[in-house]
């Protein structure tokens, strides 16, 4: 038994065995690299050659290549190159991989792994994937659906198969359970992979065991063999957690030394025990130190983590609350329908992406000019309708556009049915930024982050430099001297409320990727976003970014002490203690404007 | 023989046209009302609007085989429009001036606690299709949905013994199902030697869209060295952003698995299920569930809705069940009398859809295999695990230090949904 790679976490430990590691301990010392795991230590996957000793090693032009050819279905591809006649068990035992249970099927993979056989991993993986379909023949052809495309390849005989069969078979289900052990079984056979990243994910999976101190004189060579510097500090950390259990307390110490800085969960999980656990005082003391340090450094990543989400949570805020600071703010509409400009926004998002189903990064960037246009002529057909006929009545514009907002909800509820529309996001829009293994930031709100404070500026460039832009504000500050000097004040209002339902529209397109699209969306933002320019100052841009960023900051910070609901609820008793005392809000008019 | 010729054209999608012409032909019998009880506009219009089309179905097909007692049936619908006090008087309106035998309908528990009172007052009966929080049993009331027990506390046994579960998050929005379901699951888990510092609630508003604080604490829970997982009774429109969250934030469900009562078929068809596949769900009824009669109930939905792509769901299944169940009661008792039909209703039993028998127990709540669903790219659910048996609904937890003595039976001599078995007393009902 393969003694350098004994882990004691048990089941790590079991499929170690399952392996078939068969190689002597002795062979460490003279044969360097390449232990008998699965595939890789008896041939290249890509020559079927017997493996170069060097090409995991400090070779960098191999280390190159390796980079470059880690395509997988180059690497299907090349494994069946390379099969010998091993074992017949494999076309027998695969067969029975439809069949069963879970658990039936569990066994039947630690059993093919255990034959070493140099598809098992290739077949593995395709089972964890979902990609590993049986045909409905008796015995069951197995076969490899391609990551992309409709074709694929036969389990055994690694040969093409045509779409049509492929379509034809039915996928292996897997569940959680069993793609855990998947992942295990995998992970023991890439070890040593000429990919960094396989070697990489199957340390990961290696240090979540507890790691033996059975494996050190394997990793002690693993470490000079490395050459990735991500692979190797992985490495270190799992050696260094290894050496957390050896009997020498020096050793002990100069582990904890090493995993000071660490901010992996597993490194704190293990610290904690040492603290608790070790004989040693003086090692339980080391551990304490150690676990106190890195606990300050993640109250600080927490804090930024912090921060970055309370940026968030205003930037969406922002976005609600912008295209209302124009209609609410600067024209004093209330306007009870903005909500469902919103939500048309999102709708005009949806049916883009499904008139071109292939392109999402295209339809998302097209909905947003699209959401725009759309969004803002029903905008502008609402004031000229509705709302002009009831400048200077308040509450009649506050019933009208409720009655609005009830009448596009329907509409959208009797033309597309009440359920939700599914919109899908981009690449770019999903998974997130990793700084360190507590701080990582999503990606979608990084780009709504961003993109809000694009609008904002856009915003503020067209009220500022545009002759819309000031024909508006002389509008706002004194109706009758700007019909005066000529301008259509009528004109003016429409295309007013139009650019803030516009603006609302494209808000709809950002929120689709964080949120539900359907008929009630735009309901959840109303009141946030006159929340949102009460406070900040009706009437100025720079109050709402203020306003939004502030109560964006407030909830997330109060979030994590008294629950989201109680969050919610003292903001709302902020802000109505505020307008007590400052009715205006944080920055109001100025002037005569303010008394108009 | 007309009847017969009736029952072989409804197999085409014309059902609704055949059975007006049909129910001119009998125009003889006056009609058995049927209530139908669903919002149509609103904010749970998402979820209800499929229910009130599933009993126009079951009306039809029913109407093809001859209508009850030879009389045919007629759906009554309203729309109490998602709104709470507008259920009851709905109700009302339905058994005073619509004077309908028997009602279908609502969905969430606090439409069902106004509603309650008023088919108590006059007499009517209800079924209440959705899986709901225990803690009552009316005289009234049929719960053809899930109890406690037969969703909730076999979700958590298989987490924990097929995952190995330790540490568990439960998660849910603010209202009175998950608050009583999250109470429930905790008295059990501490029950199982479950510590306190392993359990984590959380709660949030309705439609809660910004989940980053929360992910970000349950991430953070979870890396405690402890296999963890997060029992989901969040509702409706705020499950996207969760899960789409959960994805951005790289938590998949190998490493923390999400189990939700509340995410089905239908919910699934609005969203992007990208950063769902893999996650649970805990039901009585899949649409995949592979058996003859749930094949050929989705035929039939499929031809009375017109639309090949639509899903079937768990509450529809509930609906099935409890309208044969009203069907065979009446047919039983020979009368749609109240009083006679909810004596009738006990004992009865009708097959299910996923190849059983329910039943209809002594506290008004019925018989159900629980089901546990891994969620697949299509929307679909894959049955990872099932229990053997059926599982009879329990209307008070025997995990709560409240209900534990109580049990409803609806059989002389006890007679009662809330009676104690130590005091010997019927306290009426305690809503």
């Amino acid at each position: 038994m393969a003694a350098w790679l004994l882990v004691a976490g048990g089941s790590l430990h079991a499929e170690t065995q399952a392996f078939g590691l068969e190689m002597p301990a002795a062979d460490l010392t003279t044969e360097t690299t390449t232990p008998a795991f699965g595939i890789i230590a008896q041939a290249d996957p890509y020559t079927g050659d017997m493996m170069d000793p060097s090409l995991l090693g400090t070779d960098p032009e191999s280390a190159e290549r390796e980079t470059v050819e880690t395509d997988d279905d180059l690497m299907e591809e090349a494994v069946y190159e390379g099969l010998e006649e091993t074992a017949a068990d494999v076309d027998v035992l695969i067969q029975r991989l439809p069949e069963g249970s879970f658990n039936d099927r569990r066994r039947v993979a630690e059993e093919l792994a255990a034959t070493g056989d140099p598809r098992v991993p290739v077949i593995l993986t395709a089972l964890l994937e979902g990609r590993l379909l049986a045909t409905a023949d008796d015995p069951p052809h197995i076969l490899i659906h391609a990551e992309t495309g409709r074709g694929g390849r036969d389990a055994l005989t690694g040969e093409l198969v045509d779409a049509d069969v492929i379509a034809s078979g039915r996928r292996i289900p897997v569940h959680n359970p069993l793609r855990n052990a998947l992942r295990n079984l995998i992970a023991v056979a890439t070890i040593s992979a000429p990919d960094p990243e396989r070697r990489a994910a199957s340390l990961r999976r290696l240090m979540r065991d507890d790691v033996s101190p059975d494996i050190l004189a394997y990793l002690d060579e693993r470490v000079e063999l490395e050459t990735d510097p991500r692979v190797t500090d992985l490495l270190l950390t799992v050696r260094a957690l290894a050496r957390l259990n050896v009997d020498d307390p020096e050793q002990r110490l100069e582990s904890i030394a090493l995993l000071r800085g660490s901010l992996l969960s597993e490194v704190r999980v293990r610290l904690e025990a040492t603290a608790t656990r070790d004989e040693d005082p003086e090692v339980r003391e080391a551990a304490r130190d150690a676990l106190d340090s890195i606990e300050s450094r993640i109250r600080f990543f927490r804090f930024t983590e912090n921060l970055f989400f309370g940026l968030s949570a205003g930037s969406v805020l922002l976005l609600a609350a912008i295209g209302l600071a124009i209609t609410f703010g600067v024209m004093g509409v209330i306007n009870m329908a903005h909500g469902e400009l919103i939500m048309i926004g999102a709708y005009t998002t949806w049916f883009i992406q499904t008139l071109i189903p292939g392109a999402l990064s295209t339809s998302i960037l097209l909905a947003i000019p699209a959401a725009f246009l759309v969004a803002g002529l029903v905008g502008v057909a609402m004031e000229r309708g509705v709302i002009q006929f009831l400048y200077g009545r308040p509450l009649e514009t506050l019933l009208a556009t409720f009655g609005i907002s009830l009448i596009l909800q329907q509409t959208v509820r009797t033309l597309f049915s009440p359920l939700n529309r599914p919109v899908a996001s981009p690449d770019w829009l999903s998974g997130s930024l990793y700084v360190n293994p507590i701080l990582s930031l999503t990606w979608s709100r990084i780009y709504i982050l961003i993109f809000a404070i694009g609008v904002f500026i856009a915003l503020l460039l067209v009220m500022k430099k545009t002759s819309l832009g000031l024909k508006v504000r002389a509008v706002a500050q004194n109706r009758p001297m700007a019909r005066a000097l000529g301008v259509r004040t009528g004109w003016v209002d429409a295309l007013t409320f139009g650019l803030g339902a516009g603006i609302a529209g494209v808000a709809g397109v950002a929120l689709s990727q964080l949120t539900n699209v359907g008929p009630n969306m735009g309901q959840a933002y109303i009141i946030d976003s006159f929340m949102v320019v009460v406070f900040g100052g009706v009437g100025n841009l720079w109050g709402t970014l203020v306003g939004a960023m502030g109560l964006g900051m407030m909830t997330k910070f109060l979030e994590p002490h008294t629950g989201a609901v109680l969050a919610k609820i003292l903001v709302l008793i902020f802000i109505i203690l505020f307008i007590q005392r400052r009715p205006r809000g944080l920055f109001p008019k100025k002037g005569r404007a303010a008394e108009a | 023989m007309t009847q017969k010729h009736w029952l072989t054209s409804v197999r085409t999608p014309g059902i609704v046209l055949a059975l007006s012409l049909f129910g001119a032909t009998v125009q003889a019998e006056e009609p058995i009302k049927v209530g139908v009880l669903h919002s149509l506009s609103g904010t749970m219009a998402i979820s209800e609007t499929t229910l009130k089309d599933t009993v126009e179905m079951l009306v039809a097909e029913q109407n093809a085989k001859g209508g009850v007692l030879g009389r045919p049936l007629q759906a009554v619908v309203v729309d109490p429009a998602s709104d709470w006090p507008l259920f009851a008087e709905r109700t009302r309106q339905l058994l005073e001036q619509d004077q309908v035998d028997v009602i279908f309908g609502v969905w969430t528990s606090v439409a069902r606690k106004s509603v309650l009172p008023v088919v108590e007052e006059l007499n009517g009966i209800l079924f209440y299709p959705v899986q709901y929080e225990g803690e009552e049993s009316s005289r009234n009331i049929f719960y053809t949905g899930a109890a406690p027990n037969q969703q909730a506390i076999p979700a958590v046994d298989y987490l924990m013994n097929e995952y190995g579960i330790e540490r568990w998050v439960l998660a849910g929005t603010d209202y009175v199902y998950p608050r009583t379901t999250n109470r429930i699951l905790e008295a059990y888990l501490k029950a199982n030697g479950v510590a306190d510092e392993d359990i984590m609630i959380n709660y949030t508003p309705f439609g809660h869209s910004d989940w980053q604080s929360i992910v970000a604490d349950i991430k953070r829970f979870g890396e405690q060295g402890k296999p963890t997982a997060v029992v989901s009774t969040i509702n409706g429109d705020a499950n996207v952003p969760f899960y789409r969250e959960l994805g951005n934030q790289g938590v998949s469900a190998t490493d923390i698995p999400v189990i939700a009562f509340s995410v089905g078929e239908e919910e699934l068809s609005g969203m992007d299920t990208r950063p769902l596949v893999g996650h649970l769900a805990a039901w009585n009824y899949f649409m995949s569930v592979d058996t003859p009669e749930n094949a050929e109930f989705i035929e039939k939905w499929h031809a009375f809705i017109g639309d090949t792509n639509r899903v079937t769901n768990d509450p529809m299944e509930a609906h099935y069940i409890g309208f044969n169940m009203w069907v065979q009661a009446v047919e039983k008792a020979g009368t749609t009398d109240v009083d006679t039909v909810i004596d009738a209703l006990k004992g009865v039993t009708v097959p299910n859809l996923t190849g059983g028998m329910a039943e209809m127990l002594v506290n008004h709540h019925i018989t159900k295999p629980v089901l546990i669903g891994e969620i697949q790219e299509d929307g679909q659910f894959l049955v990872v695990w099932q229990t053997d048996d059926l599982i009879p609904g329990d209307a008070w937890s025997p995990h709560l230090p409240g209900s534990r003595d109580i049990i409803a039976d609806w059989t002389p001599p006890i007679s009662c949904g809330n009676f104690n078995t130590v005091t010997q007393t019927c306290s009426g009902q305690n809503y």
